[in-house]
């Protein structure tokens, strides 16, 4: 594996296998459908680097989604050409996650006050949207259009081409080497220091604290590249569904990626991808009937993997392989080869992280010596 | 001068009315340490009760002061039972969970009554302040509020059953050991707390028109005023909460619009989580109930 640029724990093996998939996909079969999927796997990603690495979930992530697909038909409207309006669909929801991250976690604000903070966020975008029905609303050109939305924007074309637009099976290619530089970018950044220190943040923030390192800056940094990439998701599917409308910022979308990252599997890059295309065709499969419920199976599906898996099935696949493995190695019998095989199971338990237990709230999550099954314990005064 | 008096009782109204839907969620949160994210469900569900009561010929008062906190305890035991149980300690857990559970309540009521607006008559007629047409029924929910929260800190500050309730959420072990199982002191507590998010949804019902979907506009409200609050002092918190939403939303309501209103609530909101991670109890009320 030396010939290839060390980013840490990627199998290429598997990459490019996967992106000789993708990319050959539209020889064989229609883009339409799995273009999106490719759109929402790359918001799960988003969500599942900052989730499943730093330990923050924002429970309105679809605020930077939606703030991506915004950004990109105003810009659009105004500009024209789609080059810059792109980049502006992905610096604005950086900006605006940076400034809200900064808020936040310099003012030492973690779990569940992150968690109102973040969707109250979505919840006034969307209440704003809403609410901008009429010619006063308008930002240049482009009509805000409230409840209805925008509808019938220029869409992405070739760099400075504004006539030649990319549909169709282009508009696929574009997704899909969106969500594979995206995912090569979340294992880069994992491989650096940087990362490190993120999951450092995520096991034991004090000891971060301790050792020197910023926490409130690396907890905002990666919240910042994670609404990067959120806003870049948003802007293609924009493209995809030729109009935006509040909708995007509703707490069914936000609630959409978190059930997508949490089924996939909080802690890996690829369970949120996998997660939120199988999901996603879910989605769509149910959208075209009417007997049961979307939300009741949504509901459901979330329900039961906190309560049976509450890793995901990707955490729970490899550990079950992994698992098997072990048991082959200890078949063998063989001393040394088992005590290194214990070597490794510890290593993975130092690092394997209990989703119940984030961060600066474990320690006070957890009331000692019950088990850590009961609530907090705290003053209450009579 | 008759329009202060309706701009003050708006005010009130609102107070009472975020108070009254914060109740079910402020005692889960403040006693257990559980966000229940299904909390707005809960209130939806009080108000279909209310609704499926007044097509059956149910006196309404009865259907919403008895039947609707009967109802919705009932389901709020059941989900304790089948799912809350299992998490405790695990807050973010418990919320995903509870999410899902709302999608599934929506779902079901869906399927049920169908997914379009349906609303209750206001059993009060209205009344005429100087030249503005009042609802009466506002009054009647202000009404509610008070007696709810005084019944509330009685119970908790001076009955048995209130003191069980805190001595097992200060310390659990104890508790224990003195015979009282933490467990069933958490299952009454999720159940009273479902039931007062029905009450509510009840009493609401001919207020504010019914959707399946329509406990989001819930959860979003009570889920800010209950953690602005703070979990310190579930009452005190939970009224100085509501208190200055109500004040500053309907304000900026009158000024500008309900839209706007809604907005300078929600921002106040992050501002003052900004200034007290604690919620306003963790500041100024850790001595009260």
């Amino acid at each position: 594996m030396k010939a290839w640029p060390s980013i840490g724990q990627i199998r290429w093996g598997w990459f490019l296998a996967a992106a000789a998939v993708l990319l050959l996909w539209p020889v064989f079969a229609d883009t339409h459908t799995p273009t999106v999927l490719l759109i929402w796997a790359l918001f799960a990603l988003s969500l599942g680097l900052m989730w499943g690495y730093a330990g923050l979930l924002s429970f309105g992530h679809s605020a930077y989604f939606g703030l991506g697909a915004y950004t990109y038909a105003i810009a659009v409207i105004n500009i024209g050409e789609s080059t810059v309006p792109l980049l502006l669909a992905v610096l604005v929801p950086a900006v605006v996650a940076a400034v809200i991250g900064a808020m936040m976690f310099y003012g030492r604000i973690s779990d569940v006050y992150m968690g109102v903070i973040t969707l109250v966020v979505t919840l006034i975008l969307f209440k704003f949207m809403s609410a901008t029905a009429g010619d006063q609303y308008a930002i240049g050109d482009a009509r805000l259009g409230g409840f209805n939305g925008i509808p019938g924007f220029p869409i992405l074309n070739v760099p400075g081409m504004p006539e030649i637009s990319l549909f169709g099976v282009p508009m696929y290619y574009i997704a899909a080497v969106s969500l594979l530089g995206c995912y090569l970018i979340s294992r880069w950044i994992l491989a650096r220091s940087f990362g490190r220190v993120l999951v450092g943040i995520r096991e034991n923030e004090a000891r971060c604290e301790l050792l020197g390192y910023s926490v409130p800056a690396y907890k905002t940094a990666i919240f910042t590249i994670s609404a990067a990439m959120a806003g870049l998701a948003g802007c293609l599917f924009a493209n995809w569904t030729e109009i935006v409308t509040p909708g995007v910022f509703s707490l069914r979308s936000a609630a959409e990626v978190i059930v997508w990252t949490i089924v996939g599997g909080v802690g890996t890059l690829i369970g949120p991808v996998l997660g939120a295309m199988a999901l996603g065709m879910v989605k769509l499969l149910l959208g075209e009937q009417t007997v049961i419920d979307n939300s009741l199976l949504l509901g459901l599906i979330l329900v039961v993997v906190v309560l049976a898996i509450p890793r995901g099935v990707v955490p729970a696949l490899q550990g079950w392989w992994r698992g098997r493995a072990r048991i082959r190695v200890q078949r063998a019998g063989h001393g040394r080869v088992r005590q290194r095989a214990t070597t490794v199971r510890s290593g993975e338990s130092a690092t394997g992280w209990r989703r119940d237990a984030p961060g600066g709230s474990g320690a006070s999550a957890e009331a000692p010596g019950t088990g850590g099954r009961l609530p907090a314990q705290r003053a209450v005064r009579p | 001068m008759d329009y202060a008096a309706v701009v003050v009782l708006q005010i009130l109204y609102m107070i009472a009315f975020l108070a009254l839907i914060s109740a079910g969620l402020a005692i889960v949160f403040g006693m257990m340490r559980v966000i229940n994210l299904a909390h707005g469900e809960f209130v939806m569900l009080g108000g279909y009760t209310t609704l499926a009561c007044d097509r059956a010929g149910i006196d309404i008062w009865f259907a919403m002061l008895v039947i609707a906190p009967l109802v919705v305890g009932l389901v709020g035991l059941i989900i304790e039972r089948l799912v809350i149980r299992f998490l405790y300690g695990r807050m973010i857990d418990t919320m995903l969970a509870t999410w899902g559970l709302s999608l599934l309540l929506i779902g079901l009521v869906t399927l049920i009554f169908g997914s379009s607006a349906v609303s209750v008559a206001a059993p009060l007629p209205g009344y005429q302040l100087g030249e503005f047409q009042m609802g009466g029924y506002n009054l009647f929910i202000i009404l509610v509020t008070l007696v709810l929260y005084v019944a509330m800190w009685v119970v908790l500050r001076h009955t048995r059953l209130g003191l069980v309730a805190r001595g097992a959420m200060q310390n659990a072990e104890i508790a224990s050991a003195l015979g009282y199982n933490p467990r069933t002191v958490y299952m009454v507590t999720f159940t009273i707390g479902a039931a007062l998010s029905g009450l509510a949804g009840g009493v609401l019902a001919p207020l504010t028109g019914l959707l399946p979907a329509s406990g989001g506009a819930y959860i979003g409200q009570a889920f800010i005023a209950v953690i602005t609050g703070g979990a310190g002092a579930v009452i005190a918190g939970t009224l100085a909460s509501t208190g200055l939403f109500g004040v500053v939303s309907q304000l900026v309501s009158f000024a500008y619009s309900p839209v706007i209103g809604e907005i300078a609530m929600l921002a106040l909101a992050i501002i003052l989580l900004r200034l007290m991670p604690q919620g306003i109890s963790g500041r100024f009320f850790r001595n009260s109930q």
